[in-house]
């Protein structure tokens, strides 16, 4: 069999395409609703850690630690495998997108929280100074200045969240990489797995790519 | 005398095991033009920034028209009354300066931006910036940022004007520019207090000159008795050490 043939195969890859389609929507599907419910957790954390009550904050502090150092394979299988024995059942969507998100927020939260930190102290006084209440300082002075400081590391973060919606695939999840394993399994040729993954570089690189435009803007900025 | 519009007693203010105000007593009656000056690290900007609490004093009260300031007092109300004019200008920079001057009157006050944006214009006439309204902060000069935090501050239409050192980030050609509006605004009636260097601006527009070192309040008076018969010996060497550069 030749190199084309074997890795390559046209008519495999056209045969499985339909497939792999549906495996890139659910793959989209749930990393986009891992990295919005992320951004929201993330912000919610940050904002506790920073301004929380003492025992709100602690427990924020505790969060995104624990939820940093866990591994998200072995949290997605506890969440899938363990969590049923204690009554909690999940499909294998809404268990991927808890331990994603959960895991996101928590790295989202350290993010917003150094924007929010890198916000120079002279708008805080100048906020406070005026007479804002917490609220609108933070809507109106705080957030829109942290937020763009915060787009490329986020970005970045949302790129490690659309990656890792790959781990799915070992709680039955027929994204991308399951319907490429699949696929390969039926058609007897890996071709369905090259090609998926080129689908994941080509929907990637371009994110890649973003993150390091959006770097520079903001270094030419800060000069 | 009418009640005074503020009224600080005994206020001290520690910061670690340093002592930054030792027991400040200081009545600004309403319309008084009150000049701080002092060596650096007197704790000038300390005092002023106790009155709208961006530092929280220690000892002592500190009442501003009548309501007493402190830590869960209703800030917010208390500092809708009390403008400041910082020396880093710190406008927001994602803001045009219309939505600077703007953006209070909103939160705060709540007028519709209809109207706060036709206060602005107003006030931004009046500190002859209203061909730079569409801007933003990072477009115009120092002295034009400056001006632009007076027209912020006054937008709020305040009882009090604090400003910590307001011309000390210009260049020098730029400091007219904004001393100039300050000498405007002192013929208005409002209240402020000025912590600056400039002794020439002291002389002709303060009522009362107040001089500080280590945390106290030294000696005060009006300009001309504090500049020209200084009594303090701390005082003279200040006086002397400013007008000998
Ligand atoms: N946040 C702070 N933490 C610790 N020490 C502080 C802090 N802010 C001020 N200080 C100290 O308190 C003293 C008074 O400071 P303050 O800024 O009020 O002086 P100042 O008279 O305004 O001086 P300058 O003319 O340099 O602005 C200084 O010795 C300063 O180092
Ligand atoms: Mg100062």
């Amino acid at each position: 069999m030749s190199f084309f043939d074997a890795f390559l195969n046209w008519s495999v890859f056209v045969q499985t395409l339909p497939l792999l389609i549906s495996g890139l929507t659910i793959t989209i599907g749930l990393g986009l609703c891992a990295i919005v419910l992320g951004l929201i957790g993330g912000m919610l954390l940050a904002l506790l850690r920073l301004y929380g009550p003492s025992p709100l904050r602690k427990i924020a502090i505790a969060y995104i630690d624990i939820f940093r150092a866990i591994p998200l394979l072995v949290l997605l299988v506890v969440v899938y495998y363990a969590l049923p024995f204690a009554g909690l059942r999940f499909t294998p969507f809404t268990s991927a997108t808890l331990a994603l998100s959960l895991v996101s927020a928590a790295y989202s939260a350290e993010i917003f929280r150094a924007g929010i930190e890198g916000v120079p102290k002279g708008q805080f006084e100048a906020a406070r100074a005026l007479g804002l209440n917490a609220f609108r300082r933070m809507s109106d002075v705080i957030l829109p200045q942290a937020i763009k400081l915060v787009i490329p590391p986020i970005t970045s973060n949302s790129i490690n969240v659309l990656k890792d919606t790959a781990l799915a695939s070992v709680v039955a999840m027929p994204d991308l990489l399951k319907q490429a394993t699949q696929a390969q399994a039926l058609a007897a040729n890996p071709t369905p797995l090259i090609s998926a993954a080129l689908i994941y570089i080509v929907l990637l690189l371009p994110l890649v790519r973003l993150v390091g435009v959006f770097e520079r803007r903001l270094a030419a900025r800060g000069k | 005398m009418m009640a005074p519009i503020i009224d600080m007693k005994g206020v001290t203010k520690n910061f670690g095991g340093f002592r930054a105000l030792d027991g400040i007593d200081l009545q600004v009656a309403e319309g008084e033009i009150v000049v701080v000056v002092g060596p650096s690290g007197s704790g000038k900007s300390t005092l002023i920034r106790c009155i709208n609490q961006l530092e929280e004093h220690g000892g002592g009260t500190i009442e501003v028209d009548g309501h007493a300031v402190r830590k869960g007092a209703n800030l917010t109300a208390i500092r809708a009354e009390v403008g400041m004019v910082f020396q880093s200008f710190n406008l927001f920079p994602h803001l045009s300066v219309l939505r600077n001057v703007a953006l209070a009157p909103v939160r705060v006050r709540g007028l519709s931006w209809h109207e706060a944006d036709a206060r602005a214009r107003k006030l931004l006439v009046r500190v002859g910036l209203e061909d730079q309204i569409e801007k933003y902060p990072a477009q115009l000069s120092g002295g034009q940022q400056q001006r632009v935090g007076i027209a912020r501050a006054l937008a709020m239409e305040p009882k009090v004007l604090l400003f910590d050192e307001p011309t000390s980030a210009l260049d020098p050609e730029m400091v007219g520019e904004v001393l100039d509006v300050m000498q405007q605004l002192a013929k208005t009636g409002v209240t402020m207090i000025v912590v600056t260097h400039e002794m020439g601006f002291a002389r002709k527009v303060a009522n009362r000159v107040v001089f500080m070192d280590a945390g106290r309040i030294v000696e005060q008076g009006p300009p001309q008795t504090l500049f020209d018969a200084p009594r303090d010996p701390r005082l003279r060497s200040f006086l002397n050490a400013i007008l000998s550069h």
